[in-house]
């Protein structure tokens, strides 16, 4: 069973390297006699990288982890999208096109059982938001029945990128339409992250030294040996696209897979943003201080604090949530904190009892046990009005417009139907939150003739 | 007479295994030669160099559990699963019931009929099929759906006997009231009964009970396996009083599906408790009997906690003052004893036709086996397989929450895209409120 991975831009590339650097990290941990597993081939045979200027790619094909991947699956061009999703989408996308099919058909003929196409990229840039957008929908056309799960990394709003609110947007429309499952993730909450790490591991507290390789910012132990900028916050990213295929390549006596995730998490084909949560944080170093209780583990999956975007699921409305649980954790602990933590959130009234839940066997590499949370939830709200906000504001102005209306195939009814399909978005989730403030009663059952 | 397991899905092929190893050990741990034969014969096969191989077929829409189950029976060493008995494929079915239904059970159905086949003509005699799924995920429910159907269409003089594995009710697979209520609706017309574990039940019994500290879903699979040993083990019964009988499924459905409107079928077994504890402890008959009897009126599936002051009405009053002050009415029962002198147990307290609905001839709703082999380790051990309200209550908070999502046309595009339609969802939900009223009604 396996996944193509599918990496669009600087941030996608960026991101997929340390997706796979971990990865070997992880499977060189269980599998002491060597790296190159079955379950771990899977993965590489079915990488597409794809950039429009060379910068990233070449350091790929410079880098530790060039023997994994052969010049035929990257695609690059020279000059860039320039920071413009018309580029990338348009013009990059009706020139590439056939190439980038062509090579997905590859790597796809390659898997016994192709299941899902993971897709990363930016939201803000030009490439990954404009071209990555393109190709989710060439690979809605080719491949009707593989699930598309897109990781989007949402600019922050000091974000350097101008137009970012205008790429985003653009972008948007089409995950809205064309994605089964989109996990958004921001990068102030990356940044957070890594400070509270960095802050946790220099207050030379006794008893705070953080475990070596345990922190979900470390790529320690991985084949890559410099570290380099972003890498902190890649690994986290990294990670979460782990912790969801952890049941596809490993055994666990409950076996959540992408398919079961993509079916469970979204009610309605719209609404399929997930935010994402990963705990712990890190593993303390010292053996006598007590590992942090587990249960303070489920409860730090549905603190803001953990998210990786700027979001608080536990004030505001669950459609449906997915815990996976990893390492040495009995189903107990699973259901105990089930029942603990289920009277403090609040879920949509047809969906009371909306969790789906996974157990692996196998922790992440420097910890005995992680929990994954994957929520749709009505907290998604305030930050796709906030990118709306942003968005509105240099539209009305009409600010760097003529950049995109000048690209062939963009039109300002691109924009304006973006926009109101944002707007449409943001009223079901509207919609879904005013059921909760209604007293809930359960409607009439069927009656039927005795 | 021989049963042929069919494990389907995840679930199936994790208790299937528990199963086969339970009715191992306790055959080969009794030491009684009969017994074991009986035991032996009804759940394996021999081959030539005098391996024990299990009369069960796996099936999965992905590999791993199954990988898992083959492994460890053969690493056991003491009974393994046939060669070429599963069937799989890789990318499982995403809990989504329409899409086992609907893809992968017709797309499979003639590698799966072959495999059953096979199993069934290596039997000289067929004493039924046993087909063991959950109905939350896809698979199981699924696929298991289709399957039980193309066995009925292949054997339809076959008894045909379905164990149901229902999840959590606070919530394991979002999408489980649907699949439930797509699996159950539909089993009930093609299955002879279906025998139902709740894993809440379970996980009260491995808590409180056997004081696991941290239950694993071994420990619910074990427990199970332990209960459902209890059942399809060799016992002397009503036609075969001394011989084991050759048609346990036969009699068991004659003794309880007396219409074909009520085939639920709920099981308990005392005592049950940690292996430290067995030792220790010395039960009586009447005493085991005692406790059983109070739970089937109560409803109280583990020997804790039960309410002693329901009791039985002494007018056959109508059933919804009974209903509310707590007393579960029967159909029929069957109870199983197995172990120390258990020929000296008496169960008249089960015969009251004050237990049961009056519309059935009083000699045709109590049926009591035995052995005197004792069992899996309880010197005495008592089960009951009722036919009962007792499931009356947690199929109705299925049905509820399933139309609440439903009445909100939740996840519909999920099974629309693979062809089930609301209109099969109204069908659905209109054979159980069917079936909720006549047990609500007995």
């Amino acid at each position: 069973r396996t996944q193509s991975l599918i990496r669009f831009g600087q941030c996608g590339n960026q991101v997929g390297c340390r997706f796979w650097d971990l990865a070997l990290r992880e499977h060189a941990h269980v599998n002491k006699k060597g790296i190159y597993d079955e379950a771990l081939s899977s993965f590489f045979q079915n990488a597409v990288l794809v950039d429009m200027e060379e910068g990233v790619l070449s350091e790929v094909l410079q880098g530790p982890l060039r023997q994994l991947f052969s010049t035929t699956q990257l695609i690059s061009d020279v000059s860039g999208s320039g920071n413009n999703w018309a580029v990338g989408h348009h013009s990059y996308g009706s020139v590439y096109r056939e190439q980038i099919v062509d090579q997905v058909r590859r790597a796809a003929e390659q898997c016994d059982c192709l299941q899902c196409f993971f897709i990363i990229h930016s939201m803000g840039g030009g490439t990954g938001s404009g071209l990555g957008t393109r190709v989710l929908k060439l690979l809605e056309d080719e491949f009707p029945e593989v699930c598309r799960l897109v990781t989007a990394v949402y600019p922050s709003a000091e974000d350097d990128v101008i137009t970012s609110p205008y790429n985003s947007v653009l972008a948007m429309r089409e995950l809205t339409e064309h994605a089964d499952c989109v996990l958004p993730i921001e990068n102030q909450s990356l940044v957070d992250i890594v400070s509270k790490i960095q802050h946790m591991a220099h207050t030379g507290k006794p008893g705070s030294v953080i475990k070596k390789d345990s922190t979900i910012i470390s790529g320690q132990g991985g084949v890559a040996k410099t570290e380099k900028p972003f890498d902190a916050m890649n690994n986290i990213v990294a990670n979460l696209l782990l912790n969801i295929t952890s049941s596809a390549r490993f055994e666990g006596s409950l076996n959540m897979d992408l398919n079961e995730i993509a079916m469970n998490l979204v009610p309605f084909p719209r609404l399929h943003y997930l935010v994402s949560s990963l705990t712990p944080l890190y593993t303390l170093a010292d053996v006598n201080i007590p590992t942090r209780r587990l249960d303070q583990m489920f409860t730090d999956a549905f603190s803001k604090d953990h998210q990786l975007m700027r979001a608080d699921p536990k004030h505001n409305l669950y459609l449906a949530c997915a815990l996976m649980l990893r390492g040495n954790v009995q189903l107990s602990d699973l259901r105990r904190n089930i029942e603990r933590l289920r009277p403090t959130l609040s879920f949509v009234q047809w969906n009371t009892e909306g969790w789906k839940t996974g157990l692996c066997s196998v922790p992440p590499v420097g910890h005995t046990h992680s929990l994954l949370a994957l929520a749709n939830n009505t907290c998604v709200k305030p930050s796709f009005m906030e990118l709306r906000e942003r968005f509105v504001r240099l539209y009305r102005k009409k600010a760097h417009l003529h950049h995109y209306l000048g690209v062939d195939g963009m039109d300002v009814s691109g924009f304006s139907e973006a926009l109101s399909s944002l707007t449409g978005l943001i009223d079901q989730y509207s919609q879904l939150d005013s059921t909760n403030t209604a007293p809930s009663q359960d409607p009439p059952r069927l009656n039927i003739a005795c | 007479m021989s049963v042929v397991t069919v494990q389907l899905g995840q679930c199936g092929n994790q208790i299937g295994p528990e199963l086969f190893s339970t009715v191992y050990e306790d055959s080969t741990g009794a030491g009684r030669k009969t017994y074991q034969e009986s035991s032996r014969e009804r759940f394996f096969w021999e081959t030539s160099d005098g391996v024990l191989v299990a009369r069960s077929v796996l099936v999965d829409m992905e590999p791993k559990v199954i990988s898992q189950a083959v492994a460890k029976a053969s690493k056991s060493g003491k009974w393994r699963y046939g060669e070429k008995a599963h069937f799989c494929q890789k990318q499982g079915s995403g809990n989504n019931w329409a899409n086992g239904y609907c893809v992968h059970g017709p797309r499979h159905k003639e590698s799966v009929e072959d495999l059953v086949r096979r199993e069934v003509e290596r039997c000289d005699r067929l004493a039924g099929i046993f087909a063991m799924m959950s109905v939350a995920g896809g698979t199981g429910s699924g696929v298991g759906t289709f399957v039980t159907q193309c066995l009925r269409d292949m054997y339809p003089q076959a008894f045909i006997l379905n164990h149901l594995t229902w999840p959590y009710g606070t919530g394991e697979v979002i999408v489980q009231n649907y699949n439930s209520v797509l699996t159950l609706s539909r089993l009930y017309q093609l299955s002879d009964a279906l025998v139902v574990h709740e894993n809440d039940t379970v996980h009260k019994i491995c808590s409180r009970l056997m004081n696991i500290k941290h239950i694993s879903i071994g420990d619910i699979n074990k427990v199970i396996a332990h209960q459902l040993g209890s059942v399809l083990q060799p016992a002397y019964t009503g036609d075969s009083p001394s011989n084991y009988s050759r048609n346990p499924i036969g009699e068991l459905l004659s003794s309880l599906v007396c219409h074909p409107e009520y085939k639920l079928l709920s099981l308990c077994n005392i005592p049950q408790m940690s292996h430290t504890s067995l030792a220790y402890s010395a039960y009586t008959w009447p005493g085991l009997l005692k406790h059983l009897r109070q739970m089937l009126i109560a409803n109280a599936r583990m020997e804790e906690g039960i309410d002693w002051k329901v009791c039985v009405p002494s007018s056959r009053g109508d059933s919804v003052r009974t209903g509310q002050m707590g007393f579960n009415r029967s159909l029929a029962n069957l109870m199983i004893l197995r172990g120390k002198d258990v020929s000296s147990a008496d169960a008249g307290a089960f015969k009251d036709p004050a237990l049961y609905v009056p519309w059935l001839p009083p000699d045709g709703t109590f049926s009591l086996w035995n052995s005197p082999v004792p069992f899996n380790g309880y010197e005495k051990s008592a089960s009951l397989v009722s036919n009962s309200q007792s499931l009356l209550k947690p199929l109705d908070n299925m049905v509820r929450k399933a139309w609440n999502m439903f009445v909100s046309r939740a996840y519909m595009h999920q099974y629309t895209k693979f062809g089930i339609s609301e209109d099969d969802f109204l069908d659905s939900f209109t054979t159980l409120e069917q079936i909720i009223s006549s047990y609500s009604h007995l």
